[in-house]
């Protein structure tokens, strides 16, 4: 089991959460020339590391906030998290 | 090579089974093959076997980090079925599914084939139709399907829950006659005995750690037992093929994920079949020792871990009890993990490279036991003839660009959903 610390609620178990993928996409500047390349690396391309991750989670059966989570993809460990605007300390 | 049969049993059998030679040798790297295989596991032996069969390459090397058939090959539910809709996938599995069904014979190895049947469960009448249209379209493609109705299954498994009032009644199914299971690990000894037959050296704890580029072109191998040079390089390390294309400056369309499965204690014969749940994700078949052999749903975060969290082994059963309320007293005896290269359209990559001379297997996702004889037969056709067979035409990088994807389900880039 996970202990996730939302930055609204303190630590719940993961059962509370729902995940939402890579933190670090950016979407293409709305009203820029955008390369289809671009676009590509925007909707599929991900650098998939094994080790540290950031990540988007939803607490969606608590406060239903959004917010960012450093773990590691290969031992799970849970670094830190922050609010959307936000960056990590550790 | 020593052919396995009845009469080579008895004969081992005088001399108390002490002279039965190895089924495959366990050789130091040469300097140079004309192809290396990267990942010694069902996918990786498969495409050395038949690099040697149909092509007439014999001086390969599969490079294994671990020992042959440790990952996903030794980890899948075994399930076998090609019931896709779309013509690319349909094409592709049921010619795997044909391969299946003369495999044994064909390795001399008994790959415990076992046409048992799948039936996916419809819990809803626009599930019916759903599958209905489904059964339809694999019948165009020549694939066995029979759309089954509620007292079909009521005689089919009659332990599974027909009440009317449960939250997700069973409507009827659909079935896959052909589909079943194989034992795993026996199509990865298989292949390695026959492979290794033909004169392909495979090495184990052998981690691959660099590649050899220049001028676009491979040149070789590094490797934690020394380099290796060759001209052609096949990718077939699943959960791990992000870590080796960052080696090779390659962005793929893949995360990693954890998928889990459990066995139960075993039981006295109950379910014949393969059955999936139609309102959750859960799947069963019964192996042959009597264990439920069950799965369901990723873990739903990125994860290179080859183990998994409870919550997720409490959901799939959840939905599995909800069919089978039965299951609830049997004791779980073991669960484990294995690493998906979950593509970002759920369907596989096999296809050449931005590098000359390296060649690409992934993407499977949750489906590449099946795929074994299938994606080796190919794979092997695109490193040897450097163009990809037909069958995998559509199962190029291409398609992320082009937007000609296969997306089966339909959830899009997101696999943590698939």
């Amino acid at each position: 089991m996970l202990e996730i610390k939302c930055p609204y609620c303190g630590k719940r178990s993961q059962n509370e959460f729902s995940y939402g993928g890579d933190a670090t996409i950016k979407r293409p500047q709305l009203g820029d020339e955008i390369s289809t390349e671009d676009w590509d690396n925007f909707v599929y391309y991900r650098d998939n590391p094994r080790g540290k991750h950031s990540e988007l989670w939803h607490h969606v059966s608590g406060c239903r906030q959004w917010f960012k989570v450093s773990r590691d993809t290969a031992t799970h460990e849970i670094f830190d998290t922050c609010k959307m605007n936000e960056d990590f300390n550790v | 090579m020593q052919k396995y049969s009845v009469f080579s049993l008895v004969k081992n059998a005088f001399t108390n089974h002490e002279n039965w030679e190895v089924a495959w040798k366990d050789p130091q790297p040469k300097k140079e093959y004309d192809v290396i295989i990267v990942g010694g596991g069902g996918h990786g032996l498969a495409t050395a076997y038949y690099l040697a069969k149909e092509h007439g390459i014999t001086n390969v090397a599969i490079l294994e980090k671990g020992w042959i058939g440790g990952g996903n090959v030794g980890r899948n539910t075994t399930i076998l079925r090609s019931n896709y809709m779309f013509d690319s996938n349909a094409h592709f599995y049921e010619f795997g599914m044909k391969l299946w069904e003369t495999l044994s014979q064909e390795l001399n190895y008994n790959v415990m084939y076992s046409p048992r049947g799948i039936i996916n469960l419809a819990h809803s009448d626009a599930q019916m139709n759903a599958y209905a249209r489904r059964g339809n379209s694999m019948r165009l493609n020549g694939i066995d399907a029979i759309l089954l109705g509620r007292d079909d299954l009521k005689k089919m498994i009659p332990f599974a829950d027909f009440s009317e009032t449960c939250r997700f009644p069973i409507h009827g199914g659909l079935m896959q006659p052909r589909g079943g299971t194989a034992r795993h690990d026996a199509v990865a000894w298989g292949y390695a005995r026959q492979a290794d037959s033909m004169g392909v050296d495979i090495i184990q704890n052998c981690e691959v750690t660099g590649f050899d580029v220049n001028n676009g072109k491979i040149e070789g191998v590094q490797t934690s037992r020394g380099n290796i040079k060759t001209k052609k390089v096949g990718l077939c390390v699943a959960g791990s093929t992000t870590l080796l294309a960052d080696m090779l400056n390659m962005r793929l369309p893949i995360e990693a994920h954890v998928l889990q499965a459990c066995v139960s204690e075993p039981v006295k014969p109950l379910l014949h079949n393969v059955v999936t749940f139609g309102a959750g994700h859960f799947y069963c078949s019964q192996s042959d020792k009597g264990e439920m052999v069950m799965g369901g749903d990723l873990d739903g975060y990125n994860s290179y871990a080859q183990r998994g969290n409870m919550p997720m082994i409490q959901h799939v059963l959840t939905g599995g009890l909800a069919v089978f309320p039965n299951f609830s007293r049997l004791k779980m005896l073991r669960t484990w993990g294995g690493i998906m290269d979950m593509s970002m359209d759920g369907s596989p990559i096999i296809d050449k490279t931005h590098i000359e001379g390296v060649y690409l297997n992934c993407g499977w996702c949750y489906g590449g036991f099946k795929a074994t004889p299938s994606s080796g037969f190919v794979f092997a056709h695109t490193i040897a003839q450097d163009q990809v067979h037909e069958l995998n035409s559509d199962f190029n990088l291409e398609r992320f660009h082009t937007g000609k994807i296969i997306d089966e389900k339909g959830v899009g880039p997101k696999p943590w959903i698939g």
